[in-house]
């Protein structure tokens, strides 16, 4: 049972980590562009513009 | 630089994913007047139309950080918004729409006191909630799953855990079920009840119950129940957003257009570009060709063409000049015009149909979706209920506390977790399988919509036609004259040029050639003077007997005939015999002239049609259907569609339609055929059918439950178990909806 001591926090620290980085992409307007995110994994910024 | 000044070949202009023609080179905006000013430089928002795809989006930001002086450009791709950051000292504010033009993308710039409006705070405070309600239920199922299973479980572990649970869930479900609980109360004041009603209720009982029990010290905790619940309905309010939030794109788009800077003649002779909404009636405006009316004018000097379509629906630019009247949102097509304004942009003909749209949505927002119908029912039985229990228990055992938790736990085994989820799980399944058959569905209660439809309603330029010109019989016509007459065509942007530079296809120009705005083309072909045009142009003296053709002279040869319509789309009749099929008659509505009405309605197989009709005449129209206890779907593509679009009971727009249009139709075709309109018609059906399937199972489920919870027996694990096994059987039923099997 004294397993539970540090497993419980540990599980609700990892939890509030995780809960965190949502706010956080949220709020850095991640899913602002859902379509534009999903179509810029093609564009590479390094790359010259197209034509 | 040189890259995007470097010659366009013809095809590689405009999004390349799809086969759509870039925007025209002098239809530009002056964004000059909509900057604002940053700490940063200057920033201008632009609503940019045709960007699809990523090749859209890195021609236009790399095209655009090429200019110098542009610290930032980024283009959102879901609304076509795109934010250019630069330094006004090194750049002058329209090099950035005309590099938009030059790369194939019309750009109208956005008003910034409008653009706050924009923002999607709602969806994001969703986002926060999903994120605090899953966090919440992981956890807190995670403790209830050991109290559950834990046989050799000490009193003093459980009360731990139940303290821990309690810490978790009492916070996150006060957050997450903020916008169920802001909506009941909301409902409430207006003395109706929602589902957020018994939502709610059951949330807040289930914390409180729980909370009482813990400190008691007692055996039974729902906070695992109040927080999954929650979960699983802010799952489904989301996917709803989401849907929903493409419709309220309307208004923005018209006022997008509306945003248009005018050129106004000041009394020194000098052209100063200023905003639409600024000009005063009397106001001398200069319009270009390519310009859209800024705001209703009347032409003092010049002669055009302009197209008006965009209040009119009809297809064939018309020759204007002076003393003629033309109303904002008209574009002029070839000459130059000095116009007078007769009204302010406010009361000018696009403010007018934004007015329009915006009353027709909020009669949409008066309609009754099935869930909040379903609510209206159950609210009272099942709270006559819980009463019931309470009252039953204190007369048999005339203990307040076991008669309250039975009474509890009544409403929390009966909360509608499968009617919260009966009908958004089966409107996102439907949804998805018409986006797989090419039809966007903007809001869940569409479908519920559709499927009452009883009568269709159809524009005819740009819905029953794709909206450009076709020569007749192009066949009647020697390949040579064809030809010639298309190398004077190639040259102008006339729809009937276009439908002849087409027929003939891609070719050479005339040696020279000149427009004569109203009359046609006069040019050299082969060394022989041409002209192409209304028949006085030619030399005839007798004028078409039809009217809907053009002609053609080379040298001194007789004149011939180059007969035109409009393009039926594709399976317009098909989709019109389907309909009548499930019940459902159709008419058309249009602007444009009898005789071409009167053509494509023998064509498509309609008997009921009206011509030269108004936005307004549509309107009243559709209110007189309504009058007569009809269902109204309307289908239009136009700008003058768009009130009618969104004052019908449901309506549909084709993927060409202009943005407005699109934004105020409940679904809009992707691709040019008209047959997935009776497949939308069959799924909103079928989908009509799982909702109310759903909604019998829920009622029978909790004909089961409510005995049992009557009876003091639901411990949290059978409610647990409960509420989750009907949640999964609603959800299986509706995903039966994705194996695309047709309706009866």
């Amino acid at each position: 049972m004294s397993g539970l001591a540090w497993l419980i926090p540990a599980a609700l620290f990892l939890g509030l980590i995780g809960l965190g980085a949502f706010f956080w992409s949220i709020r850095s307007g991640q899913y602002d562009d859902l379509k534009g995110a999903a179509e810029r994994i093609l564009v590479d910024d390094d790359d010259r513009p197209l034509p | 630089m040189d890259k995007v000044d470097g010659p366009d070949s013809a095809g590689m202009r405009g999004c390349p994913s799809t086969g759509e023609p870039p925007a025209a080179a002098a239809d530009i905006v002056d964004p000059a007047p909509f900057l604002r000013h940053g700490a940063e430089g200057e920033e201008l928002e632009l609503l940019v139309q045709g960007a699809r795809c990523a090749g859209c989006l890195s021609k236009i930001e790399t095209g655009l950080k090429a200019l110098p002086g542009v610290t930032e450009a980024r283009l959102n791709l879901s609304t076509g918004k795109l934010r250019v950051r630069f330094d006004a000292g090194r750049l002058r504010p329209a090099t950035i729409p005309e590099t938009l033009a030059r790369l194939g993308y019309r750009a109208t710039p956005f008003d910034p006191t409008r653009a706050a409006a924009e923002d999607d705070a709602e969806g994001r405070r969703l986002l926060r909630c999903l994120g605090v309600a899953g966090f919440a239920a992981a956890n807190v199922m995670l403790l209830s799953v050991s109290i559950w299973a834990g046989g050799e479980m000490t009193e003093t572990t459980r009360l731990l855990f139940h303290w821990l649970s309690a810490l978790i869930a009492m916070p996150s479900a006060l957050y997450a079920g903020r916008p169920f609980f802001g909506s009941a109360l909301r409902a409430l004041r207006r003395g109706r009840a929602n589902m957020d009603v018994p939502i709610s209720l059951a949330v807040l009982l289930a914390l409180g119950l729980s909370l009482h029990e813990t400190i008691a010290g007692g055996a039974h905790a729902y906070f695992d129940a109040a927080v999954t619940l929650l979960f699983f309905l802010l799952i489904g309010r989301w996917l709803d957003h989401l849907l929903r939030r493409r419709a309220r794109g309307a208004a923005r788009d018209l006022l997008a257009l509306q945003a248009t800077a005018a050129n106004r003649l000041g009394a020194d002779g000098h052209i100063v570009a200023v905003p639409a909404r600024e000009v005063r009636p009397g106001d001398r405006l200069v319009l270009a060709p390519g310009d859209r009316v800024p705001v209703d004018v009347a032409i003092e000097d010049g002669r055009s063409e302009a197209d008006l379509s965009i209040a009119t629906g009809e297809a064939t630019p018309r020759a204007v000049g002076p003393g003629d009247r033309l109303v904002s949102g008209v574009l002029n097509l070839t000459g130059r015009l000095l116009v007078r304004a007769e009204a302010p942009a406010a009361d000018s003909f696009l403010a007018d149909l934004a007015r329009l749209i915006e009353t027709g949505e909020q009669s949409k927002t008066a309609y009754v979706r099935l869930a909040d119908r379903a609510a209206s029912l159950y609210v009272p039985l099942v709270h006559g209920a819980a009463l019931a229990v309470f009252a039953g228990w204190m007369l048999a055992s005339g203990d307040v506390r076991t008669s309250l938790i039975n009474a509890i736990a009544l409403l929390i085994i009966t909360c509608p977790c499968a009617l919260g989820l009966a009908v958004p799980a089966v409107q996102v399944v439907a949804t998805g399988r018409l986006f797989r058959a090419g039809i966007l569905v903007k809001s869940g209660d569409a479908l519920e919509r559709l499927a009452e439809a009883d009568y269709a309603v159809f524009d005819k330029t740009g819905t029953l036609t794709t909206g450009r010109l076709r020569l007749t019989e192009p066949d009647r016509l020697s390949a040579e004259d064809l030809e010639f007459a298309a190398r004077l065509a190639r040259g102008s942007r006339h729809p009937i040029s276009r439908a002849i530079a087409e027929a003939a296809g891609p070719g050479p120009l005339a040696e020279e050639s000149f427009e004569l705005p109203g009359k046609g083309i006069e040019g050299t072909v082969e060394g022989r003077p041409a002209r192409l045009g209304s028949p006085d142009w030619v030399g005839l003296t007798t004028p078409d007997p039809e009217g809907d053709a053009v002609w053609f002279r080379l040298g001194e040869r007789a004149p011939v005939r180059l007969a035109y319509e409009g393009t039926p789309r594709p399976a317009a009749a098909t989709a019109i015999a389907g309909l009548a099929a499930r019940g459902i008659a159709s008419e058309m509505l249009t602007g444009d002239g009898e005789a071409p009405a009167r053509r494509l309605a023998a064509l498509v197989g309609l008997e009921r049609w009206t011509a030269r009709l108004s936005p307004q005449d549509k309107l009243a129209r559709l209110a007189a259907l309504k009058a007569d206890g009809r269902r109204t779907l309307m289908v239009g593509d136009g700008l003058n569609d768009a009130p009618a679009l969104a004052g019908a009971h449901v309506s549909l727009s084709p993927g060409s339609a202009v943005e407005a249009s699109q934004h105020a139709a409940d679904f809009v075709l992707n691709g040019d055929s008209l047959a997935p309109l009776t497949e939308a018609v069959d799924v909103a059906r079928a989908a009509k059918r799982r909702i109310l399937e759903n909604f019998a199972f829920a009622a029978l489920y909790n004909a089961v439950a409510v005995p049992l919870a009557a009876l003091g027996l639901v411990t949290p694990l059978i409610a647990a178990i409960a509420m989750s096994s009907s949640s999964i059987v609603v959800t299986l039923n509706a995903l039966r909806l994705a194996r695309g099997r047709r309706a009866a």
